[in-house]
């Protein structure tokens, strides 16, 4: 199964403030670990939200906001995708990350769904939506 | 909430623990049987201590400390047997080397060694093939031998069994632990993909009705082949294998319809596959290109796998542009699971 591993954002991630060499060191160190034992499918570490923007949805009204957000603990700045057998083996590997930050940090583990998790709510509609979304990624990934 | 103990934490630490602590006992004591026991022992002095004392901080050096004492321990008294006792601490000494004063270093400096090490002995020819996919799924993929059963679909007597014969067997043969050199190397490396690559299939044959064991083998064949990557990453069919290992995990819940009905690559639903291993296959693949082992016999699989999968839609497949389709040699061995 797999799992999303997010790091929590904080004051100092979302100043923009970049890692030190020390923490980069440990990550890296990490980093290696998880592929090295073939846990580790992708990692990503995000920009400060100021470079981002939101969508809000009202029915069918858009609204584009600009980042930065304020309330920073429900922002994320990076994360880990996980192919393990359980959640306890994804707490362990993350128990073994190096804090990310100075003080205190949070890392969430969600579960991924799987597409059989759906079951029957995933109509032959959906389906036909998801093999145009594959393709374009198929796309994507040849470049 | 804080989370409570339970067996799964355990069950966690020793998926993550047990091949790197395996691999380092048996470079330290040389017997796969022996330092097979010596880490069972340390994982039931854990399932003892740590309901009570909680996981310790760093759960392998635990694991590690444990079961090196034992091995002082087992060592000391066969070293007892008919020799002096002046002998025995040179004995311990050359045989555990810097382990007696630094056990956690003597274990952690050399554990990517040990571990191909370890891929290399329960993979050996000597061994029949069962044998060798028995034992390596046993040392180095952490499962019990009741899950090897569940997902073989065989008596856990007849899996217990193999196991215990080819441990015996590697020790009656005195194969060395050591990572074969020259010529040996491809011969011992073949095997090693092979053994890797009959759990991917024995995983990606299995039916809609099967244990759930069954699939998860796939997912155990990919995890030891991204390990093997990281460990020889030098070698082009490794990543050969692993290319061709996620093209065709990629595809896999999308080959069986609603009713558990198979359906040809050709009139698969795209949407379905898995897009994160088609990435990561086409990767490798690419490293396979950077090592220029186009013409591995996995690689090969690999590429045509790959023409699929660069492909919107089963029209639009590149049958041709491949190197796979253009550059394969004739001469190159398909290996014995793609019959």
């Amino acid at each position: 199964m797999r799992f999303m591993v997010m790091v929590k954002a904080n004051r100092e991630s979302e100043s923009g403030t970049l890692p030190d060499e020390k923490l980069l060191t440990e990550m890296g160190k990490f980093n290696e670990e998880l592929v090295k034992a073939g846990v580790l499918l992708a990692a990503e570490g995000l920009q400060p939200s100021s470079k981002g923007a939101r969508v809000r949805f009202s029915g069918t009204k858009r609204t584009v906001i600009d980042g930065p957000f304020a309330e920073t603990k429900e922002l994320i700045a990076g994360f880990w995708l996980f192919q393990v057998k359980s959640l306890e083996e994804a707490i362990e590997w993350v128990k073994r990350s190096p804090n990310p930050f100075a003080g205190e940090s949070e890392i969430e583990i969600r579960q991924v769904f799987e597409p059989e998790d759906f079951g029957p709510a995933l109509t032959a509609e959906l389906q036909e939506q998801e093999k145009l979304l594959g393709a374009r990624m198929a796309e994507n990934a040849k470049r | 909430m804080q989370a409570r103990l339970g067996d799964g934490v355990i069950d966690a630490v020793w998926k993550i623990e047990s091949p790197k602590l395996i691999a380092g006992l048996v470079r330290i004591v040389r017997d796969v049987e022996l330092a097979e026991d010596l880490a069972q022992d340390a994982l039931v002095a854990a399932l003892e201590r740590w309901p009570k004392s909680g996981v310790p901080s760093n759960p392998g050096a635990w694991l590690t400390a444990t079961a090196k004492y034992r091995a002082i321990d087992v060592l000391r008294r066969q070293a007892l047997h008919g020799r002096r006792r002046e002998e025995i601490g040179r004995e311990i000494e050359a045989r555990l080397g810097t382990a007696v004063e630094d056990p956690d270093a003597a274990l952690d400096d050399s554990i990517g060694d040990d571990l191909l090490g370890l891929m290399f002995t329960a993979c050996h020819p000597i061994l029949s093939p069962e044998a060798r996919v028995a034992l390596t799924l046993r040392l180095l993929g952490g499962l019990t031998t009741a899950e090897i059963a569940r997902a073989f679909l065989v008596p856990e007597p007849t899996v217990a069994q193999r196991i215990v014969r080819a441990k015996r067997a590697l020790a009656e043969a005195g194969v060395p632990f050591e990572i074969p050199r020259g010529p040996e190397r491809d011969a011992r490396l073949a095997s090693v993909l092979e053994v890797i690559y009959l759990v991917f299939n024995e995983g990606y044959s299995a039916t809609a009705g099967d244990d759930w064991m069954r699939p998860a083998l796939c997912e155990e064949a990919l995890r030891l082949g991204r390990v093997l990557a990281g460990l020889a990453s030098e070698e082009p069919e490794v990543h050969g294998l692993v290319a061709l290992m996620e093209l065709q995990a990629s595809r896999l819940r999308a080959r069986a319809g609603r009713s558990g009905e198979p359906i040809l690559l050709l009139d698969q639903d795209r949407g379905r596959w898995d897009w994160i291993l088609i990435h990561r296959g086409l990767a490798a693949l690419e490293r396979v290109e950077a090592l220029d082992g186009k013409s591995g016999a996995y690689a090969l699989q690999a590429a045509i796998a790959a023409c699929h999968a660069r492909a919107r839609t089963a029209a639009e497949t590149d049958w041709g542009g491949s190197w796979a389709c253009t550059g394969g040699s004739p001469g190159s061995h398909p290996p014995p699971s793609w019959r």
